[in-house]
């Protein structure tokens, strides 16, 4: 799995089809990214639940904080961590020990930990890292054209007008995998020279 | 479904347009508002917070101006663009976001006059250093990088002698300074040049000219190409420092790799105020859908016109890339083998006389200070835009007194042709 570059279709297929998404790391702080990745989520209908053991007792948007995956109680589709890089590796140990594992690991901007994709990807996990999952859905959508974003997409097909809670069609035409040929190039030399 | 690229024309045509969800329309709208409605207080606030996706006011976003945007990015290969009212503006919101008093540009000395001056006089006032280098010498940007060298600036084809600049070795300076490589790519147009494809961290243009192609609108654009880690030792605050008016988010942080052309839009174009109008963002979106077809005949024109004029009797020589022997025929090749662009001089045996002489005899050609137009334009800069200088510094600029600028149009080349030779005769 080439981790500097995602094939459209790889995300595609991962945010088309995770219906409930743990989210450690998740702040009830409203400027935090977390927060407003957390909402935007929730908005486009993920079953989103926020891990932090420093926030036990609140909720965010309606949804009571856990302290850990352990407690969540019921089956996960995905896990969203939004920790730094040097703290990836005992969540997805974590994970791993879930009955039923989750089927996704999504490490958010910015972080990376391999030794850990490695280790869920020898699990049969998905692992997606240093991507955003609000960005991803946000540009496979178009939603995020509004800001100029390159969405890689093209469609001649009339889009509905988003509503509350719903779910955007990820399926337009892609084109180019990753983040554009020069941007993952880029990726991949960072990766290279840390 | 296949990640196949599609081609620049069908890019041209349909990057970032979608049918309008609401009324169905075709073509990309006209969203001529000022202002857009919010869902409700929760709405306001978070799209205020730059935390969810949408419109507030059209001097930091407007929904024609994003088709643009979008568009020019997929040509140019960026992760995103802005749109802003014109090329300066593009440069001022892009060097904003870099440099602070006492930083430095360091730019190529060939450039579009009137950048010269924006960098010399305008950014001097706020304590912005220009550091000049010579683009035919990709080692004189390397001896003058300093430690308060904040970007590197060139042209990719340069106004006004049509010059080819060696993207990949100033990119290769940049990289090892730290610094990124901003290329001005408005004569090229990213049908003839991409210069993210060489290493071009940056990419500004006047969209005032072949990406609009009409002579009708004034605009700019900044395409972000995400190659740059903004983060890496601080040096540029504004994208990896908490932004304090927007409750201490990190640019880059939040963002990743489209952080720049976010920071120009909601630092500098929310601040500095030069937005595109949708106006001027729906006739350039319409002109970049023929781009391709209009910048090839553009580029044929040129080359019989230079071709042409490279063995009249009245000329002294002419400054074409693409003619076989210009010095700057094989970097033409190399970085833009469909053609040489549309903007060249040449020069008159007869000197200034002749110039001025020959402007007013033309009929066709236009006699304005533009470039990139449909229609066939020709200026005399000792008699116009560089007569201010005297006679060696106007030497030194490419604008001697028996130097022609033309910007070929897509007429058809025999009338083009007949005009000149009827004018150099007069
Ligand atoms: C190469 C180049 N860059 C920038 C500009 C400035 O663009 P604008 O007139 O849209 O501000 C021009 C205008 O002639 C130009 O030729």
């Amino acid at each position: 799995m080439n981790h500097d570059a995602y094939d459209d279709n790889y995300i595609r297929s991962i945010l088309n089809g995770v219906k409930s998404i743990a989210m450690v790391g998740a702040s009830p702080v409203n400027v935090r990214p977390s927060y407003f990745a957390f909402k935007y989520l929730a908005q486009r209908g993920y079953d989103m639940i926020p891990v932090n053991p420093g926030h036990v007792g609140k909720a965010l948007m309606g949804k009571p904080f856990v302290a850990s995956l352990a407690d969540i109680g019921r089956p996960i589709d995905m896990i969203d961590i939004f920790r730094n890089s040097s703290h990836i590796m005992p969540v997805v140990e974590e994970a791993l020990k879930l009955s039923p594992p989750p089927k996704v690991i999504w490490m958010q901007l910015g972080a990376r930990d391999d030794a850990a994709a490695e280790k869920a990807e020898a699990a049969g996990l998905k692992v997606v890292m240093n991507r955003c999952p609000k960005i991803e859905y946000g540009r496979l959508s178009s939603e995020i054209s509004w800001m100029g974003v390159n969405s890689r997409t093209l469609s001649s097909k009339r889009a509905p007008v988003p509503t509350q809670g719903m779910r955007l069609s990820l399926n337009r035409t892609s084109f180019g995998g990753g983040q554009t040929a020069a941007s993952d190039r880029a990726a991949k030399n960072k990766t290279e020279s840390t | 479904m296949t990640d196949r690229l599609p081609g620049f024309s069908t890019l041209a045509v349909h990057a970032g347009a979608q049918p309008d969800p609401t009324t169905g329309a075709r073509a990309t709208p006209i969203y001529q508002t000022t202002s857009f409605v919010f869902n409700d207080a929760d709405h306001a606030a978070s799209l205020f917070g730059l935390q969810a996706f949408g419109n507030i006011y059209t001097r930091i976003g407007n929904p024609t101006n994003a088709v643009l945007e979008e568009r020019v990015a997929a040509l140019e290969g960026g992760t995103a663009a802005l749109a802003v009212a014109s090329g300066h503006a593009a440069q001022l919101v892009v060097l904003q976001q870099l440099m602070r008093p006492g930083d430095e540009v360091l730019a190529a000395r060939k450039l579009y006059g009137g950048s010269i001056n924006q960098f010399t006089h305008a950014f001097k006032a706020f304590g912005w250093n220009v550091a000049w280098a010579d683009p035919d010498d990709a080692g004189s940007f390397e001896r003058a990088v300093t430690p308060h060298t904040k970007a590197i600036f060139i042209e990719s084809i340069a106004n006004p002698a049509g010059s080819i600049t060696d993207i990949e070795a100033i990119a290769a300076i940049a990289r090892n300074a730290g610094v990124p490589l901003i290329v001005d790519n408005t004569l090229a147009s990213p049908y003839l040049i991409k210069p993210i494809d060489h290493g071009a961290d940056i990419v500004v243009h006047s969209a005032t000219k072949f990406l609009g192609g009409h002579g009708n609108s004034l605009g700019g654009i900044i395409v972000d190409a995400g190659t740059f880690d903004w983060a890496k030792d601080n040096k540029y605050p504004m994208l990896s420092e908490p932004r304090p008016e927007y409750h201490g988010i990190r640019i880059q942080e939040t963002f990743g790799n489209f952080a720049f052309a976010i920071a120009c839009r909601v630092l500098g174009l929310r601040d500095l105020g030069p937005a595109l109008s949708p106006f001027n963002a729906f006739m350039i979106l319409t002109g970049i859908e023929t781009l391709p077809l209009r910048m090839q005949k553009h580029c044929d024109n040129a080359k019989a016109v230079a071709e042409f004029l490279s063995t009249h009797p009245a000329v002294s020589a002419v400054n074409y890339a693409g003619l076989p022997g210009d010095r700057y025929n094989n970097l033409q090749r190399k970085y833009a083998p469909k053609g040489a662009g549309a903007v060249f001089t040449f020069s008159l045996k007869g000197g200034y006389d002749a110039g001025v002489n020959l402007v007013s005899n033309l009929k066709l050609f236009s006699h304005l200070a533009n470039v990139g137009d449909t229609r066939s334009l020709v200026i005399h800069p000792a008699s116009t835009t560089h007569s201010q200088l005297d006679d060696a510094a106007k030497v030194k600029s490419g604008a001697a007194p028996d130097v022609v600028r033309l910007s070929i149009g897509i007429e058809d080349k025999e009338d083009l042709i007949e005009d000149l030779d009827q004018a150099l005769r007069a």
